[in-house]
């Protein structure tokens, strides 16, 4: 089920450089696709470069082989973070690495949408799939916010609601580096202003973002992407709540430090634009 | 030693009992189908493994170990039928055994045991349950022989047991499921979605079963060999082409229009994958598989290369 559009030869070549078992037909043993992936890494690199103008910085900070949980915060927009930072592991990486999300359960229902996430490696997040991902030293990408996060209404787009614990205990048990990032203006590409949750049930969705233009299609503003340095937790995962809940603060503090400093960076970005009219990018 | 293979006229029934035969056992054989162009060596017993005369094998045998294999799908077999063949004749096999001092009770089942669905996990261990049985329930029959078998682990101590899970097998007797279902030349398949499917050799899975029986090992394993596939790969490498249906169309259409007559439940397998985890047996039996992924789809369509129309 792939497009008659041609795969960009960046991303080809980026993509062949993966270093993930592929078999003759160009799939791994959980299905992904070389195919796929170009054919979506395309689109991606249009948005991380042209569209959203998306900057990164920190990226030395992601291992560049093994097993690695990158955390972050969600930014308001759609499965727009999750697919700027694939997109940043991808063309800022040297080899690239492919970052394995974990997507929300009812995606698995969706025709289609299910398909082409599985086939780039975005798989449902079942604690199974998470411990099989890291077993196998593949990158995990987290957000321990959930739909929660996503559905943050504009006003909240850079604080940080609950985060799950599940990640810290999943890291420990799986002896895996944390790698803590702050994305900044994922809230001002899709200023939501309420979520219908009713409409959402319809559509088999857990809500549907209302902007101020009503249709959520995000807005090609500055985004930034800010990798810290790793964390790692000694132990079991089986410590006690408080434990984990004390590692689980470091983490979201160190996310929100991150956050500041790409909100930083993104205004320090907008102000020659602001100085200079017709200045060049 | 003197195995009994129950279900040896099937497609990999054969190859179990050719093997063994290769390798010096004795092989005794029970199945309501005939086998023409069996091996004069082997004693074939052309019988209802729930009769009488299936008891009398047993106590005129006293085999060292016997291979189950006689179960059959819901896309063979409707009804209350299957529940007897699978359930009662699985039920006769371990009473069998456990009356006439069998030591080794081999039960081939199927990885389909797990059940398909949007919540379920890729690579199933052997300790998960079976779920999506609300969704199919003609898959409960063959879900509980293969928990009946497993009882033999402690109702008939003194006896091994082995269940296997075996997955989906192509190769050139074109016997097995995935085999009926890429039978012609286009696929049916529900649109927008392209389950991987855990696909194995005939021959591999024979070898596996060959393994089990000589190592006389105990416990449940999952049996696979190469990575699982797409199913659009299964079958445009097969040669055959797919044609997606949306799913309330292909609902509304089995048992016509040429479209099997599946139970409802069965496109749950046709949308979401049931791939197993094979570490357990390949790490204590140390099985490797021999064909790969891609020669297996190749053999199935030398064999069986899609009709024309």
């Amino acid at each position: 089920m792939l497009f008659p559009i041609p795969t960009d030869p960046e991303v080809e070549a980026r993509v062949a450089r993966l270093e993930i078992p592929f078999n003759a037909y160009g799939s791994d043993p959980f299905g992904i696709s070389r195919a796929y992936l170009g054919q979506i890494h395309t689109l991606l690199k249009w948005l991380y470069r042209s569209y959203f103008r998306v900057r990164t910085s920190g990226i030395e900070h992601v291992p560049k082989r093994g097993r690695a949980m990158l955390v972050g915060n969600h930014s308001g927009g759609v499965a727009i973070d999750g697919a700027m930072v694939l997109s940043s592991l991808l063309l800022e990486m040297d080899p690239p690495r492919l970052g394995q999300g974990m997507a929300d359960k009812f995606l698995a229902r969706m025709p289609f949408v299910s398909l082409w996430a599985s086939r780039c490696g975005q798989f449902t997040g079942l604690p199974e799939h998470a411990e099989q991902l890291l077993a196998d030293e593949r990158l995990l990408i987290v957000f321990p916010e959930g739909a929660r996060g996503t559905a943050k209404l504009y006003p909240e787009r850079h604080s940080l609601v609950n985060f799950g614990t599940g990640f810290v205990r999943l890291a420990m048990k799986m002896k895996t580096p944390i790698i803590p990032f702050g994305f900044a203006g994922g809230g001002e590409a899709i200023p939501t202003i309420a979520n219908a949750y009713k409409l959402g049930r319809m559509f088999g969705v857990p809500y549907i973002p209302i902007t101020p233009y009503l249709v959520a299609l995000p807005l090609p503003v500055d985004l930034e992407i800010v990798y810290g340095e790793p964390i790692v937790f000694e132990g079991t995962g089986d410590e006690d709540d408080t434990v984990i809940n004390a590692h689980v603060e470091q983490v979201k503090a160190v996310i929100a430090d991150l956050i500041t400093e790409g909100v930083a960076r993104r205004r320090r970005r907008a102000l020659p634009a602001r100085l200079f009219s017709g200045g060049a990018r | 030693m003197k195995v009994l293979i129950l279900g040896i006229a099937g497609g990999v029934g054969r190859i179990v009992a050719r093997q063994l035969l290769q390798r010096g056992h004795e092989v005794v054989g029970i199945d309501g189908r005939a086998w023409p162009g069996a091996p004069k060596e082997i004693e074939l017993h052309e019988i209802d493994l729930r009769k009488r005369a299936a008891e009398e094998v047993f106590r005129a045998h006293k085999p060292d170990a016997m291979v189950h294999m006689a179960t059959v799908t819901s896309l063979v077999m409707r009804g209350e039928e299957r529940h007897r063949i699978n359930l009662g004749g699985t039920r006769a096999a371990f009473e069998h055994c456990k009356r006439y001092g069998v030591g080794h009770a081999v039960f081939v089942g199927r990885h389909t045991f797990y059940g398909a669905g949007a919540d379920s996990p890729l690579f199933h261990t052997e300790e998960e349950p079976p779920i999506g049985l609300a969704s199919f329930p003609e898959l409960a029959d063959l879900v509980a022989s293969d928990l009946y078998a497993a009882t033999a682990l402690w109702r008939i101590p003194e006896m091994t047991t082995t269940v296997l899970r075996t997955v989906y097998t192509l190769g050139p007797s074109g016997h097995g499921t995935l085999a009926s279902f890429l039978h012609g030349a286009r696929v049916p398949t529900i649109l927008g979605f392209d389950p991987l499917f855990h696909v194995m050799h005939e021959d591999d899975a024979a070898r596996a079963i060959v393994l089990a029986t000589e190592k006389k090992v105990r416990g449940v394993f999952n049996v696979c060999g190469p990575q699982p596939m797409p199913l659009s790969t299964v079958i445009h490498k097969t040669g055959r082409k797919a044609v997606p249906l949306p799913e309330a169309l292909m609902a509304s259409m089995l048992g016509r229009f040429g479209l099997p007559n599946l139970p409802r439940g069965a496109l749950t397998h046709v949308k979401y994958p049931i791939v197993v985890d094979g570490t357990a047996f390949k790490t204590e039996l140390g099985f490797r598989h021999e064909i790969d992924e891609a020669a297996t789809l190749e053999a199935y369509k030398a064999a069986f290369p899609p009709p024309r129309d």
